[in-house]
């Protein structure tokens, strides 16, 4: 047990000394990516609590990271910026009033993505399975649609743009640190395991006694909470959103990402992240031009995507439970020292 | 008296599961529920257990009316069951299938487990402690850090037993405990429940096809066939009774 703990100490001044020396030490581009995947891992981790470690399959994430960087970039901009923005509409009063600074603005998103959550739950969980997958769904299509259609208070299509950015790896990977930390003590807690009880056999769970209601609206609000953070985050860190970012193609990323990585592995999320996002960048050198040993190929312009799928397609082939199946990090150092 | 059912009734559509099924059961008592596949013995359970409400009819538990209640509160009243095919958490260790059982019994809120604040700590210890002396019990504790499907089938039953034991009951309904099990197993299985039965204080309600089974365990029966009661009473009395036999093997004897 103590050996986990001591684990768990040195991985956190591991991942805040990797931050630093990156932070001081890389270019722009490449902190640009590290930021990316900081930011992912907090959307991919809290994604997986509700639909790996909680087994529901839920299609809604676009629809909490957009409330989340809306609310944000609305708190972060001041009214005279706002008014100059807004051209379809003019902004409802209270979007002028509204304005703090970037962490209570961040907590807010959070909050807010929360509390949609909480109402969200009822709906929801009144069906399981795929028709989960189908409610969900249109919650994501209805914040979007929203978002076009309300210029007074989201600028409508145009978007919003020039949000004060102040954030560097420094927050983005506190962040991500913090939610990881806050995601394992949740699984291994009591509410964890029911959690994994009612991914595993929901009527059983119900007959050990725990309101598979209330463990589901726990994960979900979690989830959504982190994802409203998340949100935030991008939305600093782009320092302009519209509509179009949050498409269902961002909840389409991140599936990819948490199976990869293994559904219900924390671990895994973290390490899917850090393949998918990051290896859609490095892989760039592909779509050049390439001059092997004096054999000349042509740019190829989107080939980075084809290997990328080939690699997707290989790891699933191998590990068809993602790379970490439903394992931690200190499962594996669990069964080395047995 | 622990549980008390009056005239229930269950229907599907028009077809009746169980009708008009009235018993009650005895403290430390151990009932069995037989009869031919189809005869509403499971059914009987699901609405014991708040799975279903029944269509017309009384559940009284302890004196008490649990009929409309969710199933998750039946449970914390005091009543615990395992399923005709076994249902385990299959993915987590049998420690936390356990620990599962002991779910409503840990008291620490949502934040305390986030912060890990002291409460938290001392629940899990104290509930850990608990749970590996169940195990002790049952002969599984070596089982502890495997994965539950891992384990073979007996130790499997025995892993779901246990975890229903760990909810603290009053009364433990067991959906044919001895299916799939050789007549070695079964005899252990046998004297495991009768010495559970007394040292954890409980009653038990099971169903089960094996008449050996039934006749070393219960101290009553009933029979159903067809959703309704033919036979009450002593096991060594129901295999004598016409009517039992009838349902059971087919009425060519009156050929």
């Amino acid at each position: 047990m103590s050996k986990i703990k001591i684990l768990k100490i040195l991985a956190i001044f591991l991942t805040i000394g990797l931050i630093w020396l990156a932070q001081n030490h890389l270019d722009d581009y490449s902190l640009r990516i590290l930021t990316t995947i900081a930011i992912f891992i907090i959307l991919a981790t809290s994604y997986n609590l509700i639909n790996g470690v909680t087994g529901q399959l839920s299609l809604e994430p676009n629809g909490f990271v957009a409330i989340g960087a809306y609310v944000t970039a609305l708190l972060l901009i001041g009214s005279e910026a706002k008014l100059d923005m807004y051209q379809l509409e003019d902004p409802s009063p209270w979007i002028l009033i509204a304005n703090t600074s970037l962490l209570p603005a961040l907590f807010l998103s959070g909050v807010i993505s929360s509390i949609l959550a909480f109402c969200l739950a009822f709906p929801v969980f009144r069906v399981r399975g795929d028709y989960l997958a189908i409610v969900t769904l249109g919650f994501g299509f209805i914040i979007r649609v929203y978002a076009v259609n309300t210029p007074e208070v989201t600028n409508g299509a145009i978007g919003l743009n020039d949000i004060p950015s102040s954030i560097n790896l420094y927050w983005a990977g506190g962040i991500a640190m913090v939610t990881v930390l806050i995601m394992l003590n949740i699984i291994y807690s009591k509410f964890g395991r029911s959690m994994k009880a009612v991914r595993d056999d929901e009527d059983a769970a119900s007959a050990m006694g725990i309101n598979t209601f209330k463990i589901k609206t726990y994960s979900f609000m979690t989830s959504a909470f982190f994802e409203g953070v998340g949100g935030g985050l991008l939305a600093v860190f782009l320092t302009t959103i519209s509509p179009d970012i949050f498409t269902f193609f961002l909840t389409f990323q991140l599936i990819i990402i948490i199976v990869l990585g293994g559904l219900g592995s924390m671990t895994g999320a973290i390490i899917g992240t850090f393949l998918v996002i990051g290896g859609g960048e490095w892989l760039r050198v592909l779509d050049e031009e390439v001059n092997f040993f004096g054999l000349h190929i042509n740019a190829h312009p989107g080939m980075r995507m084809v290997v990328f799928s080939i690699i997707l397609i290989a790891v699933m082939l191998f590990a068809r439970e993602g790379i970490m199946g439903k394992k931690e990090l200190s499962d594996l150092f669990k069964r080395s020292k047995k | 008296m622990i549980l008390q059912l009056d005239s229930v009734t269950m229907a599907f559509g028009g077809v009746k599961a169980i009708n008009e099924l009235s018993f009650s059961i005895n403290d430390k008592e151990i009932y069995g529920l037989i009869g031919p596949n189809g005869a509403g013995k499971t059914t009987a359970f699901n609405v014991i257990t708040g799975n279903y409400t029944p269509t017309t009819g009384k559940i009284k538990f302890q004196n008490k009316d649990i009929v409309g209640k969710k199933a998750h509160k039946i449970v914390k009243l005091g009543i615990a069951r395992t399923f005709q095919n076994i249902r385990l958490f299959k993915s987590m260790s049998v420690l936390d299938n356990i620990l599962i059982g002991f779910d409503s019994a840990i008291k620490y809120t949502y934040l305390e487990s986030i912060l890990r604040l002291p409460r938290f700590f001392n629940e899990e210890k104290k509930s850990k402690q608990k749970a590996r002396e169940i195990m002790e019990y049952f002969g599984i504790l070596e089982f502890e850090e495997h994965k539950a499907s891992d384990l073979s089938y007996g130790n499997q039953r025995k892993v779901e037993i246990a975890r229903a034991i760990a909810t603290n009951p009053k009364l433990l309904l067991l959906d044919e405990p001895a299916a799939g099990m050789n007549p070695a197993e079964t005899k252990e299985l046998a004297e495991l429940i009768k010495k559970a039965k007394d040292d954890f204080d409980i009653s038990i309600l099971l169903i089960e096809h094996d008449m050996k089974f039934v006749n070393q365990l219960c101290d009553k029966v009933l029979v159903l066939d067809y959703g309704k009661t033919i036979f009450e009473g002593k096991p060594s009395d129901a295999i004598k009774d016409e009517e039992v036999v009838t349902a059971y093997l087919g009425d060519f004897i009156h050929d």
